[in-house]
């Protein structure tokens, strides 16, 4: 790999990235343990791992809501090692798994995107929401979900979980990121509207040619989606298929590898059984 | 008349602490205890400028600085010590107590002989009142009313378009949901402090008014001040229900007036002023409570 990318097309480097955390009186626990990865421009990263195998911790560390102890990130050829959760906004853009965490409530879903449509940017006192900005949200939501674009001036509390979605996803795209991040944001929706997010996602990240991680617990997703799949465990990246080996993926073949590390010790036996069950 | 003006004049005067506290407390979800304090400390420092021959609108904008650098205390104190909000304005209102009382020299000063905003205001507004048939002692009362009026008008046309800009939303925003703000590049640190000097210099705005009003400053004057202001944001949002934004910043304004009534009308009715403070609790109390037991009682019977 080395010397086949210029630095301009590696998006995304992590180096020794570890985190740990300790319970007080537990014992301590390594949610991040050295892991190196590099991720070039515009690829779709796909990730999976059982609960607790350190996939948020992973994202977080990206994001900035979780500090490393050791090791360091470069994003865009900015070491951001060091840089706060809202500097690196700059950067990133992120959906949660709660609507709730990725939108203001008592705002309208127009206030929401006027906050997204200054990231990274100064605030300052001009109107938040101008006419322009108005029309370009109602086609750009309008374009994704019919129907939406007629709720502008409606508290975004008022949507449902999977519009709720949409719109954050919407608002963490409205300037291009050099960096998506979504962590399991279809995992508090009914089937149907994780359906539609996913879809949205996928429509976006190919659209805007993104760079994205995307954590998800369905194998649907995993298998249709993205260049690249990643499976975390215990802290370390266990298993990483791109290029044409990610294109031909299927449920069984995940299975064969699941058991593959499993008999060679990289994965125990809870893990690879609890994986099957949910991916495969 | 002129105690019905006057009570409206009160009511008025201390909506500019309502309005503080919207922004703390609903806006930001910030019970800000810092309000006692700093509403004193307008009080003080406006007193002190005022007696030294500064100019009257002068000393009122000195007060609310005063309480914007106050506010911005117990900000970072929250967003960079990471102290929880209650502790931070307990510790900040704390050590006001003794700020004022330095600043004030003793524990009461009065504004005998010199001009205040609310005298000046009388002066201009005078014709105007007249105008209005109000007669002798009542067109003076009528003249500040009418002076209290426009200032909270503005106040409250002046934070409306604030919390429309880019910087204001963002601000709602992250005192809605901070995850989302961060998440945004907003610094919601930042935002807080900046919320609560907001916040706190409406407080000390109205303090510097009450003195130059009541023609006195107390070091006492603060105390259950968050409260009223807690009990108005509460009244007047159980008065109107869900609103946008503009509707609820004249909404407290409104609880604020309609509290100070209830106030004169229960001491006419022979409170005793012991239990004032008691009845303000039990204002709040039943204003909390009281939207949700009708909510509950609406959906039941839309149920039926
Ligand atoms: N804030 C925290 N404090 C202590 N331990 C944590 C914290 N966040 C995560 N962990 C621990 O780190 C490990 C990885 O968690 P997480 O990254 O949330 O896993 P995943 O997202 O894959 O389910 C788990 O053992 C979890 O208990
Ligand atoms: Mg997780």
């Amino acid at each position: 790999m080395l010397g086949t990318h210029t630095p301009t097309q590696k998006m995304l480097e992590l180096h020794n990235a570890t985190v740990t955390f300790s319970a007080p009186g537990g014992p301590l626990v390594r949610a991040v343990d050295g892991v190196s990865l590099t991720i070039p421009s515009g690829q779709f990263v796909v990730v999976i791992g059982t609960n607790g195998s350190g996939k948020s911790t992973l994202l977080g560390s990206i994001a900035g809501t979780v500090r490393l102890d050791g090791g360091s990130i470069h994003l865009a050829g900015h070491d951001i090692t060091r840089w706060r959760e809202d500097q690196r906004a700059r950067l990133v853009g992120r959906v949660f798994q709660d609507p709730r965490a990725g939108t203001a409530a008592s705002l309208t879903v127009l206030e929401n995107i006027a906050v997204a449509a200054c990231r990274g940017r100064r605030a300052g006192l001009s109107w938040a929401t101008s006419r322009s900005l108005r029309a370009e949200a109602a086609s750009r939501l309008g374009g994704i979900v019919p129907g939406l674009e007629t709720r502008l001036d409606q508290p975004i509390g008022s949507l449902s979980g999977g519009q709720r979605q949409i719109v954050t996803l919407v608002m963490a795209t409205w300037r291009r990121p050099d960096l998506l991040l979504l962590d399991e944001h279809t995992a508090a929706l009914d089937p149907a509207a994780a359906d539609r997010v996913v879809q949205a996602t996928a429509r976006l990240v190919r659209e805007h040619n993104l760079t994205a991680l995307m954590v998800t617990h369905s194998l649907a997703q995993a298998a249709s989606l993205g260049d690249r799949l990643l499976l975390v465990h215990r802290g370390r990246i266990a298993l990483d298929v791109h290029g044409a080996a990610k294109r031909r993926l299927s449920p069984d073949d995940l299975a064969f590898r699941f058991d593959r590390l499993r008999s060679a010790d990289q994965l125990d036996e809870a893990a690879a059984r609890s994986l099957s069950e949910l991916y495969v | 008349m002129i105690t019905l003006l006057s009570t409206w004049t009160f009511g008025v005067a201390l909506g500019f602490v309502a309005l503080g506290v919207f922004v703390s407390y609903k806006l930001f979800s910030f019970p800000d205890i810092t309000t006692d304090g700093s509403f004193t400390l307008g009080a003080v420092v406006a007193t002190v400028l005022l007696v030294s021959g500064v100019d009257p609108a002068l000393a009122t904008l000195g007060g609310m600085a005063a309480g914007a650098v106050a506010g911005s205390f117990t900000g970072m104190l929250h967003a960079i010590l990471g102290i929880e909000p209650l502790l931070s304005g307990i510790l900040m209102t704390t050590a006001l107590a003794s700020i004022n009382l330095v600043v004030l020299g003793r524990s009461n000063v009065p504004l005998s002989g010199v001009k205040t905003l609310l005298d000046r205001a009388e002066t201009t507004l005078l014709p105007a009142a007249r105008l209005l048939t109000f007669e002798g002692a009542a067109a003076g009362e009528a003249a500040r009313l009418g002076f209290m009026l426009l200032a909270a008008a503005g106040a409250v046309l002046v934070l409306y378009l604030f919390f429309r800009t880019r910087l204001g939303t963002a601000m709602r925003a992250g005192g809605d949901t901070p995850t989302m703000a961060r998440a945004l590049g907003r610094n919601t640190g930042a935002l807080t402090v900046f919320g609560l000097a907001i916040a706190n210099s409406l407080t000390a705005l109205s303090g510097a008014i009450v003195a130059q009003y009541q023609g006195f400053a107390d070091v006492q004057m603060g105390i259950g001040m968050v409260v009223w202001g807690m009990a108005s944001v509460y009244l007047g949002a159980a008065l109107v229900g869900q609103v946008r934004l503009g509707g609820a910043l004249l909404a407290t304004f409104a609880g604020s007036v309609i509290f100070r009534q209830l106030v004169a009308a229960a001491l006419r009715a022979g409170l005793d002023p012991d239990w004032l403070k008691f009845a303000t609790a039990v204002v709040v109390l039943t204003a909390l409570v009281a939207p949700r037991l009708l909510v509950r009682r609406h959906q039941a019977s839309v149920a039926r």
